[in-house]
């Protein structure tokens, strides 16, 4: 049985059908890579599964049981962590401050710990700041801790949001285009991340990604969308030789 | 000219070395001994120098009353502030660096105590002087309580409220009916339901009944308003101030336009002492605590927040009940301090003075609340005898700001308690 599971989702913009009739299954361990050309539909698709928008129709089904209606904050807290296309940071908090924030779920100890500070509050932040620092140090920004997230080089604000994602503990991770801007050094490193990150919690991870070379690296099952619906779907050889593929990234003339 | 440059810097390198030796434990011995300086001879040296009496806010009335006695009223404050102030500040530098060391290792809750008692000492024989110092400190503390709870919602959260001086009114109502009703005998509700020396006791449980009838106020503008982001609360907010207001002068119960007074003589300066250490405790507590801290992240970038299981939707109602609930508690000490209210006070001005305080001291920080609540409220007392042109001046000054620092004087910075008592054995290296 799959981890996450969509069936049939479609999404309207008023008349604009934006997704039609998506699946997607995705098990534990997986990397599973969404590719397609600009406006394909790829960021809705996240929105909708991570709860920002609610699909039109269908059902996303996360460890068999239904979130559909439920709000983002608490499909995150069920596992399903993500980051940005366009960096989405705090401006005014550290590093720090982000990762710890993304543990809001776990944190406990309720508004008496919050107003009067409680042994309870003391005891919960101080082991949210040990997993963030954990975190931290695995992706090479604990030097950064207590910095403004806007003072860091742009890879070091990539490797921020993964942290705050790992931060929530989730059993699936959505990284939308998570080297977008970088340069092929930064590229590389990000590359390495995704594949420890993969390997020590044992994720799912669900990709989108403008890149192919990485795509074709990193994933074991591909999906290519197209003007919201999945046009080829198999692994990296079989989507790299698809003529609908190749159509629609090159151009019908070219092809003949 | 480089010279004199050199010897500026070098000058401000010796003050700044001066003042990073000396632990906040000496300043606050100091102050009481200042005060109590200006117990001992402070009329003598005031008519020596010619003043007609005790300056009671460090001069500023007189001094714009009478431009001829600037120079006395100076060097009054120069003589019974600022020379012993600084001068014991010095001489108690090392055993007081001493004492905050030894307090350091205690539980916090320790040295805090020891603080705020100098603190308090010092204050109390402040307003010994006049009862218009105690009227003045009393407002004051109230001021920084309302600056620091409308900066929770327009600084932390940044959401744009002008419905303080709603909340403040629901709180002073609240609270007033509350102790008339039960403790004092008077024409709108009869006779004493308790025995009067039952009150002084069940006051705080008046603050807080004014503070929750703040809050629900507080729920009923937040559910409609929080649905989107935008000026919509900005709206909604000064309707509901407005309408708050009208409300009042409507309620014959309580009054009507014509106010309600008999508030017994619960709020002496003590308790409202007390009372706003409190609420600067808590509301400092909450903004450093994570759950508050969701706040910046919700004002920064609300969909990462909601991404990162943030409760978005809960930490903003929940922050702007808390804000109103705190406005409400000063409204409550508000009232019982002046012992009268009408409704005619919690309008646009009474607004426009706490938006300027929020945006004075600085935005998303407690010291800027301090700050901006102390300064311009003891302003705005000094400035009195300008009559209208006070009206001109604050604003004035609050555009300068606006321009030089856009999020006001002191903001963004965290209210440390600790840094802030620790001994400065080591002081700071030049970077």
């Amino acid at each position: 049985m799959p981890l996450l599971e969509v069936v049939d989702m479609s999404h309207d913009f008023g008349g604009l059908r934006a997704v039609n009739r998506y699946s997607l299954g995705i098990s534990t361990g997986e990397i599973r890579g969404l590719i397609g050309p600009n406006g394909a539909g790829k960021t809705t698709i996240f929105n909708l599964i991570t709860g920002m928008y609610h699909p039109t129709e269908g059902d996303i089904r996360l460890e068999n049981e239904s979130i559909v209606g439920l709000r983002p904050n608490q499909i995150a807290a069920r596992g399903l962590g993500r980051t940005f296309q366009n960096l989405q940071l705090w401006r005014h908090l550290t590093v720090l401050e982000h990762v710890m924030m993304a543990r809001y779920s776990k944190l406990t100890y309720g508004l008496a710990g919050a107003f009067f500070g409680t042994p309870k509050r003391h005891r919960q932040e101080k082991e949210s700041r040990e997993k963030a620092y954990e975190l931290m140090e695995m992706l090479n920004i604990a030097q950064f801790a207590d910095q403004i997230v806007l003072n860091l080089p742009y890879g070091a604000q990539r490797r921020v949001e993964m942290a705050r994602a790992l931060a929530t503990e989730p059993k699936i991770l959505f990284l939308d285009e998570p080297t977008a801007g970088m340069n092929p050094e930064e590229l590389m490193q990000m590359m390495k991340i995704i594949r420890r990150v993969h390997r020590e919690f044992h994720l799912a991870i669900f990709l989108i990604e403008h890149r192919l070379r990485m795509v074709m690296e990193l994933c074991q099952q591909i999906q290519t969308l197209v003007f919201g619906e999945v046009i080829a779907e198999g692994t990296p050889e079989q989507i790299q030789s698809d003529p609908k593929v190749i159509e629609a990234y090159l151009g019908k003339e070219m092809v003949e | 000219m480089q010279e004199a440059a050199h010897k500026t810097t070098a000058f401000r390198r010796r003050i700044a070395d001066f003042l990073g030796k000396i632990p906040l434990l000496a300043w606050l011995a100091a102050a009481p001994l200042a005060v109590l300086l200006e117990h001992l001879i402070g009329y003598e040296l005031a008519t020596g120098v010619g003043l007609p009496k005790i300056p009671v806010l460090f001069g500023f009335v007189i001094m714009l009353k009478t431009p001829l006695l600037i120079p006395s009223a100076l060097l009054y404050v120069l003589l019974i502030y600022l020379i012993p102030v600084c001068l014991v500040a010095w001489v108690l530098a090392a055993p007081a660096n001493w004492l905050a060391g030894r307090l350091y290792r205690l539980p916090i809750i320790v040295p805090v105590l020891v603080h705020l008692a100098l603190l308090y000492l010092a204050l109390h024989l402040w307003a010994d002087i006049s009862a218009y110092r105690g009227l003045t400190l009393r407002l004051t503390l109230i001021a920084v309580m309302m600056t620091l709870s409308l900066n929770v919602i327009n600084g932390y959260m940044g959401e744009f409220s002008c419905s303080h001086p709603g909340f403040m009114a629901l709180g002073a109502y609240g609270a007033s009916v509350f102790s008339v009703f039960f403790f004092a005998s008077d024409k709108l509700f009869g006779e004493a339901l308790l025995p009067e020396i039952l009150g002084a006791f069940c006051f705080p449980i008046g603050l807080v009944f004014g503070g929750l009838i703040a809050s629900l106020g507080a729920l009923a503008i937040a559910i409609p308003s929080f649905r989107t982001r935008g000026d919509y609360l900005a709206i909604i907010s000064l309707a509901f101030m407005f309408i708050v207001k009208s409300a009042i002068e409507n309620l014959e119960f309580v009054g009507g336009p014509r106010g309600l007074s008999g508030q017994p003589n619960y709020a002496s300066l003590p308790v409202v002492f007390g009372v706003a250490v409190v609420c600067v405790w808590i509301i400092n507590n909450f903004v450093r605590s994570t759950l508050g801290k969701a706040l910046n992240a919700v004002r920064d970038d609300e969909t990462a927040a909601e991404a990162m299981t943030v409760n978005t939707r809960r930490t903003k109602i929940l922050a702007f009940m808390f804000g109103a609930f705190w406005a409400g508690v000063a409204g409550g000490l508000f009232a019982h301090v002046l012992r009268y209210v009408n409704p005619g006070t919690f309008g646009i001005q009474k607004l426009a003075e706490v938006l300027a305080m929020v945006y004075f001291g600085g935005l998303n920080s407690v010291y800027g609340s301090i700050l901006g609540g102390v300064s311009l409220s003891l302003l705005s007392e000094a400035l009195r005898p300008l009559e209208l042109f006070k009206w001109i001046i604050i604003p004035l000054l609050l555009i300068l700001v606006m321009i030089y620092r856009p999020t006001g004087l002191i903001a963004f910075k965290e209210f440390d308690v600790r840094a802030l008592i620790r001994p400065k054995t080591h002081p700071r290296k030049e970077v």
